[in-house]
């Protein structure tokens, strides 16, 4: 498997992307600069969290304007897998690849801290190994992951087994005082109507080994690697 | 003011107005030989105020040169203090550290969240400045009573400006102290630290070498905020500070991320030169400053400086403090590449001038010399003071206490829960879970710790960082107090495993004009070295905020300290917690009868008084000494120092802060009451005795602690075991473990949250 990671002026996720790929899942993974307009030939692109241009006016609003955006969303189109973790989320609902939008955190305030997210679906690429129900111990670091959509859009997520991962106790039980941010139905990731595009606001990344307290975002990218060679 | 430019006369008044005594102009006409216009004149006051000259604290910073050169190992030390942005020191393996510590108290006094985000900014300019990548952030907050609605504004305000500026550039705020004290209404400090990773050989120096290599001006454009901030920060605040507004610069952390991601990957070709941010005084330093290390002159043309707002004269665009600026020298012939790096970030890159031949600080305007003065008069031959010392009038008093009228306080157990709850002592979530922690993937021990620890990828490395500054030890025994603050940080980054291998220091004091303040400050700093000499420890550089004043009178004495330690193997790595149910627990140290500034006697007795706790640098050496043999072992599970509120918070924390909540059971505390004839039980419990800690160890580890202890004189006491889910000392403390840390994790939101 290779992997590209997508670096916009202010993403700072994407050295912690590259390297839980490089040096922990092991795979062939490059950096790719947003003014750049064709992919390198990837089976993975990485969306990265971060603040690109600085989240001014909306976050992901403006990147999804850069020069790469096209080929990610040809990439995309084709079937092939895309992540967004965190502001790679909000780009790719911005750019419409994932349907919603993030509003701010019900605190009002940005909140960086482990959460427990709930497997909901493992027909996916990116939860293949995964049991459904199983909980992730997952840090999330963001001020707008509050998801929102209409009702409509809501009951397609799961009429489609679209989402993902909801935040939930470390026993898997639902409710609001486990849901960090105020997110509508306590989602956490969405993949598109194909499942071939998942954004989610905890950091996989940040959970990849041990010494950082949590590995079991490695079973996220296992289920990638196991899925995609 | 009337207008100011060319045609303005220097008037006696408009001297004053700059904050340049009679003397020192008389010094500014025997430098340039001839009377400054205003420009040169504004140019001065700003590099003359204690903020950039250090003026009135020279004298007593030498002491901490005298002290770093009598060091053994200090061929460590790669930057001698002051002579660049930020002390380096050298970790082995071609790598190095790079940190300093910055206080940005009074812009943050008047407009608290850009106040604390520009100073988040400006550290970390003086970090990747050098040439190093910066990979933490720490900041050390003192704010008024928490009680108070005003208290609770800058608080709030504070912390998001702090979480705003390191959030968006992905720099990991990793720990920090906070307190609470009545002193800091009105002035809060706000001190930042940053520390960055370089490679030995990639260090960047801010001088203008070269003749003839072009300057470049880099970053954002130059407006008229922050005018005259360097000259704001030299002066007590007052009513009338709120006018002093647009001192206060605004942040874009955007802007400064494009920055450091551009001057660090200039960095890897061979066209950089020299580098210097332009933060206090902006271009005036930078220009300055740069020549002066060079002993170069620099010649700059103003109309090549970019601008947001128009009609700004020379003046103005010399004092500016506007942010995410730095002043860039490269090689000539190597301009494309330099320029080519920028244009991929979106910034601008200028060249608006040259190294030059001779000494001289020359900036054009318009084809007219605007100012011209010798680069080293104006930026390292700047007046020095020698200030009047006096013994300050509350201190007998204050030292003075009676502990036999001290009556001992029957309920222990509503004690540790008043201790707990004390916002000073209760957890901090509230503020770090606001702080990305986490971002880079090298925290490994999170805020909350004694120290915070990450890891340096690639290598088996981690560097730990503690602050600290208790200062009510300060006033009470300003030497003592020094005394404390350095080894008490030191111990904390010891207890993680780490050996400290480097102090930086923002001493944040009143006015230094009152002798008795000043006497505060050269007597903390006395105490400091004598801490800094045992323990064997360099400091590389800080910061000095005079002037920390409001209406109700001077701040409590604040020498912040921060440690910067190495932990060769990540690996033998010590938590604070408590971990597994079965661990014995040992106390390491001796316990006396010392109550004076402790926080039982200011929370139980409303007394702020007494002597603080004596530090037996001797003992405190051997205690760090016996804990880095026995975290280099593999031998402790766990290990935490006493500090406020003494054994029982220490035991009471090592439990609440353990994963599953892990009980303690302490029977018997008879063989210390046995070591110290009529100790006082609180003493005993609450007391604040220096050179202590809390150990964990597996009981298969028992017998070769105690040896470790034993051969470095260490009183080490087991007194009792972790384990149940209570925590339990003798017959006066029992509270169970869920009850202890609700109270201690809310105590914050309680206050802070709107409901």
């Amino acid at each position: 498997m290779k992997a590209a990671v997508i670096v916009f002026p202010g993403s700072n996720c994407d050295t912690d992307c590259f390297h839980a790929l490089r040096d922990t899942v092991k795979v062939a993974v490059e950096y790719v600069w947003h003014k750049e307009r064709n992919l390198p030939k990837v089976d993975l692109v990485v969306i990265p969290g971060g603040f690109s241009y600085g989240d001014y006016l909306r976050t992901g609003a403006i990147a999804r304007f850069s020069p790469v955006m096209e080929s990610v969303t040809k990439h995309a189109g084709e079937g092939r897998a895309v992540i967004g973790i965190c502001n790679g989320f909000q780009i790719l609902l911005e750019a419409g690849l994932l349907p919603g939008a993030m509003l701010r955190n019900k605190t009002l305030e940005f909140i960086c801290r482990h959460t427990w997210i709930r497997t909901e679906e493992n027909l996916t690429i990116f939860t293949g190994k995964i049991e459904v129900g199983e909980t992730l111990c997952i840090p999330i670091a963001h001020g707008e992951g509050n998801y929102y959509c209409d009702e409509e859009t809501l009951k397609a997520l799961h009429d489609n087994s679209q989402v993902v991962f909801r935040y939930a106790s470390r026993e898997g039980k639902l409710g609001d005082r486990f849901n960090p941010n105020g997110s509508l139905d306590h989602i956490a990731g969405i993949v598109n109507k194909k499942k071939n595009v998942l954004g989610m606001m905890p950091h996989p990344e940040r959970a990849s080994e041990e010494l950082l307290g949590s590995s079991d975002g490695s079973k996220i990218w296992n289920s990638i690697l196991s899925a995609l060679g | 003011m009337p207008p100011l430019d060319s045609t303005t006369s220097i008037t006696p008044e408009l001297i004053a107005a700059h904050g340049i005594t009679r003397e020192e102009y008389v010094r500014i006409q025997g430098i340039l030989g001839r009377d400054p216009n205003i420009t040169e004149l504004g140019m001065f006051s700003v590099m003359w105020s204690e903020h950039c000259s250090y003026k009135n604290s020279k004298p007593i910073l030498k002491l901490f040169s005298k002290m770093n050169a009598a060091l053994p190992r200090q061929e460590n030390l790669l930057v001698k203090p002051g002579q660049e942005n930020a002390g380096i020191v050298d970790i082995g393996d071609g790598l190095a550290v790079c940190f300093k510590i910055e206080s940005h108290n009074h812009p943050s006094a008047i407009e608290p969240f850009q106040g604390a985000a520009t100073g988040v900014g400006g550290i970390l300019r003086d970090i990747f400045t050098m040439g190093a990548r910066p990979v933490l952030l720490m900041n050390s907050l003192r704010f008024g009573d928490l009680s108070q609605p005003v208290s609770q504004r800058l608080f709030r305000g504070v912390v998001a400006g702090i979480a705003h500026y390191g959030n968006c550039m992905g720099i990991p705020t990793v720990g920090g102290d906070i307190y609470f004290d009545a002193s800091y209404e009105g002035n809060p400090l706000v001190n930042a630290m940053a520390l960055g990773i370089i490679k030995k050989n990639e260090i960047v120096r801010g001088a203008a070498t070269g003749v003839g290599n072009p300057v470049y001006y880099v970053g954002a454009t130059t407006g008229r905020d922050g005018l005259g901030g360097a000259a704001f920060a030299s002066k007590e605040l007052s009513e009338a500070s709120h006018e002093d507004r647009p001192a206060v610069q605004v942040g874009d952390p955007f802007m400064e991320k494009l920055l450091m991601e551009a001057c660090l990957e200039l960095l890897k070709t061979d066209a950089l030169v020299g580098m210097q941010d332009m933060g206090a005084a902006g271009l005036t330093c930078a220009g300055c400053e740069t020549a002066s290390r060079a002993s170069t002159g620099v010649e700059i043309d103003l109309m090549h400086v970019p601008r947001r707002e128009s009609g700004m004269i020379p003046y103005e665009i010399l004092l500016s403090e506007s942010q995410e600026r730095m002043l860039v020298i490269v090689k000539k012939g190597k301009e494309k590449d330099v320029e080519r790096i920028f244009e991929k970030w979106d910034l601008h890159a200028v060249k608006i001038g040259e190294v030059t031949k001779g000494d001289k600080y020359r900036v054009l305007n318009e084809g007219q010399v605007a100012a011209e003065i010798p680069a080293k008069a104006l930026a390292d031959d700047g007046p020095v003071y020698v200030r009047d010392e006096e013994v300050p009038a509350y201190l007998a008093e204050a030292q003075k206490l009676d502990l036999t009228a001290v009556k001992e306080v029957k309920d222990f157990n509503s004690v540790l829960k008043r201790l707990l709850t004390y916002p000073s002592i209760a957890c901090k979530a509230w503020v770090w879970q606001q702080y990305d922690h986490m971002v880079r993937t090298d925290t490994v021990f999170y805020p909350g710790h004694d120290a915070a620890l990450i890891r340096i990828k690639g290598t088996q490395k981690g560097i730990a960082v503690s602050t600290d500054c208790n200062s009510l030890y300060v006033y009470l025994d300003p030497h003592e107090g020094g005394k404390i603050a350095v080894a008490e940080a030191a111990r904390n980054v010891v207890c993680s495993g780490a050996r400290p291998i480097g102090v930086t220091n923002c001493l944040n004091f009143g006015n230094p004009m009152k002798p008795d303040i000043f006497w505060q400050f050269h007597q903390a700093v006395s105490g400091m070295i004598e801490s800094c000499t045992a323990l064997e420890v360099p400091v590389t550089g800080g910061n000095v905020s005079f002037y920390n004043e409001s209406p109700q009178g001077a701040i409590y004495p604040t020498p912040t300290i921060g440690v910067v330690g190495l932990l060769e193997n990540i690996d033998k790595r010590v938590p604070s917690a408590f971990q597994t149910e079965g661990d014995v627990i040992f106390l390491a140290g001796e316990t006396f009868n010392e109550l004076g500034g402790s926080h039982y006697l200011m929370i139980e007795h409303s007394l702020k008084k007494g002597l603080p706790p004596r530090l037996d640098l001797k003992r405190e050496k051997a205690l760090q000494q016996f804990l880095l043999a026995a975290a280099d072992g593999k031998k402790l599970a766990s290990c935490h120092d006493l500090s406020e509120g003494g054994l029982a918070l220490a035991l009471a924390e090592c439990c609440l802060k353990s994963e599953s909540s892990l009980g303690a059971s302490v029977k018997d505390l008879g063989e210390i009451r046995k070591h110290q004839a009529g100790l006082r039980t609180d003493a005993l419990y609450f007391g604040e005795s220096q050179s202590r800690a809390i150990l964990s160890v597996k009981p298969e580890h028992r017998e070769e602690v105690k040896r470790l202890a034993l051969k470095q004189g260490v009183a080490l006491y087991e007194i009792g075991e972790v384990g149940g889910d209570a925590l339990g000392i003798e017959d006066r403390v029992h509270l169970p473990v869920s009850e202890i840390r609700k109270l201690f994790d809310s105590a914050i939101p309680n206050i802070m949250e709107i409901p």
